[in-house]
């Protein structure tokens, strides 16, 4: 109502701001009282909107709940013991397996880098449109990224532990973990040169530089941060994942000798010890080391994607 | 020379970008070629249908298990989907500035967080709750179903935020000015415009759901049985795989393997139907 009155005021006035100062769109604009007013006529737009806000609220605060009762109970427990040097049964120590992680994470990088991002590059930069080959690619990218980790465990048993004879390693559980972030890497990848602006290939084009030239000097440089995004984005996915690693790295609780030796990862260290239910405290702590990295993680890749964001 | 090193460099591409058909074509081949025999053994109607689990005697029948996953799916999509849209509808429709840059790293964080550690927490929550306040022991399809729907939440909140954005603001503006309140245009004209993309997100969450493994051993209770009701524990495809294979040997491996071909196939017709929908949406 109150709107309709300031609009037939208006139209005496040639300028809206001397009505309402500071604010051009004000007309628009419902107080809370107008909205109040309105939800009092329409009960079922009320009934709907508390019910998103209420969706909503469930959402945050099962989150808030999780995170905070597992900070809570988690917290007290990170005491040296277990950040000592070794594992033992006694202080199930979390270093060897957070070492495990990192030459893991190692591992299937090396892997799934190189080739992630070359088939991006061929995906944007050579394929012509209409090629069928790229659609073949993109079908098995999508049905990789939808492969559940367990079938990919399957497959590194079969395939790397017991048809390579690699038997359960570091290096069987990368190689898994590397076909498994592959499509992750692929599709950031992709997005990150597809927003690179063509001027910069013509005008690299113009210049004389070769094909090769352009895309080593000029797109990729411009995508790194987009790049590097999805590659910590993959990291996330390496560091919280358990069941495509259990029958292919095992779960032995030391540091590898070397690449062909057992060893587990931060995730399956925390499986392993809220499934013997022993140590529930040390795994509370675990699960604190975890959920720390993977925030850090997290962060790290928004700040990235919003840095190309900005470019 | 330099012309070479072009070509050269461009069949290096071309590999790199053939080794995600070489790595579906491996899966493929190592699963069935070592799945299908076993089911043949079996029998490929004892196998699928038979409604007994017994590996010491030789009975192989995953029907249990297929039920299983299909229940506690159907809990996850009922507990999520509903949530989930509501909360992408606020995310994209309600929510100031101010309060969207909290929300969206929170919902960002909640697809972040690692399945064990979901699995972690509905053992120490969820599970002594759900024992407390309804009854039963506890690990059961309710359980695992709340926190699989949890888990879901943010593949569907992201899709649905998306396809929501993605319909023009016209469609909105037009509504409210034939004088329907805000919910009206948000839920009769945008959502209904929306339907796709909303639908993939669901079909990808239920892709999600059936191929989780560690939160569900955590807290389905695991009990190789036909599911009696709510409450009671019930195993699924994928955590029959974790826990029976660390000592499976011979045709009991085998089966086992030949159940990851089962998960496959369900996982392959997820993204089948997911490509479907899409491609329909996309036609519009």
């Amino acid at each position: 109502m109150a709107v309709l009155n300031q609009v037939e005021n208006i139209e005496n006035v040639e300028n809206i701001n001397e009505i309402i100062p500071g604010k051009k769109e004000a007309i628009n604009s419902q107080s809370l009282k107008d909205k109040m007013l309105s939800y009092k006529r329409t009960p079922g737009s009320l009934l709907v909107m508390l019910l998103v806000m209420l969706a909503s609220g469930i959402t945050i605060v099962a989150l808030a709940f999780l995170l905070g009762y597992i900070l809570v109970n988690g917290v007290p427990y990170l005491t040296a013991d277990l950040f000592s040097w070794t594992y033992t049964s006694d202080n199930v120590s979390v270093v060897p397996a957070m070492i495990n992680t990192v030459i893991m994470t190692a591992i299937s990088l090396l892997f799934a880098v190189p080739f992630g991002i070359g088939s991006a590059v061929y995906l944007v930069e050579y394929a012509k449109k209409g090629n069928k080959l790229v659609k073949v690619i993109r079908v098995t990218a999508e049905t990789l990224t939808g492969i559940p980790s367990i079938v990919y465990g399957l497959f590194g048993m079969l395939f790397f532990v017991t048809a390579l004879h690699w038997k359960f390693s570091i290096l069987a559980g990368g190689c898994t973990l590397a076909i498994m972030v592959l499509p992750v890497i692929l599709r950031t990848t992709e997005e990150a040169l597809m927003a690179v602006p063509d001027s910069y290939r013509e005008g690299s084009f113009g210049l004389g530089a070769g094909k090769l030239r352009t895309i080593f000097k000029i797109i990729l440089p411009a995508a790194v941060p987009g790049i590097l995004s999805g590659i910590i984005l993959a990291t996330g996915r390496i560091v919280g994942e358990t069941a495509a690693l259990i029958y292919t790295a095992g779960t032995v609780a030391a540091i590898p000798k070397d690449l062909f030796s057992s060893g587990r990862t931060l995730a399956v260290h925390m499986y392993v010890l809220s499934n013997e239910g022993l140590h529930v405290n040390q795994a509370y702590a675990t699960a604190v080391v975890l959920l720390i990295l993977v925030i850090l993680i997290n962060a790290l890749s928004s700040f990235l994607a919003k840095k190309i964001q900005k470019v | 020379m330099a012309k070479y090193k072009e070509k050269i460099m461009e069949i290096v591409f071309l590999l790199a970008a053939c080794v995600s058909i070489l790595a579906v074509a491996l899966i493929c081949v190592f699963l069935f070629a070592n799945g299908v025999p076993a089911m043949k053994e079996i029998g490929f109607a004892d196998f699928l249908l038979g409604t007994e689990w017994r590996p010491g005697n030789d009975i192989y029948g995953i029907f249990p298990m297929i039920v299983g996953s299909i229940y506690v799916t159907a809990g996850a999509i009922i507990i999520g989907v509903p949530i989930g849209l509501l909360t992408a509808v606020f995310m994209a429709r309600y929510c100031p500035a101010r309060i969207y840059k909290i929300v969206k790293p929170a919902v960002e964080l909640l697809a972040g967080i690692p399945s064990v550690v979901y699995g972690f927490f509905g053992m120490v929550v969820i599970v002594p709750f759900i024992r407390s306040s309804v009854g039963g022991n506890g690990s059961s399809i309710l359980s695992a179903s709340i926190l699989l729907g949890m888990m879901i939440l943010p593949t569907i909140i992201s899709q649905s935020e998306a396809s929501i954005r993605a319909v023009p603001n016209s469609y909105y503006e037009g509504s409210l000015a034939l004088g329907a309140t805000h919910e009206r245009s948000v839920f009769c004209s945008i959502l209904p415009s929306a339907k796709s993309g909303i639908l993939a997100g669901i079909i990808l969450g239920v892709g999600r759901a059936i191929g989780e493994t560690m939160a569900v051993i955590m807290v389905a209770g695991n009990q190789a049985r036909m599911p009696q009701g709510i409450l009671q524990g019930v195993r699924t495809l994928t955590a029959n795989i974790v826990i029976e294979m660390g000592y499976a040997e011979g045709l009991h491996r085998e089966a086992l393997i030949a159940t990851g071909v089962v998960l496959f196939a369900f996982i392959l017709i997820i993204n089948l139907s997911f490509s479907v929908v899409k491609m329909c949406g996309e036609r519009k």
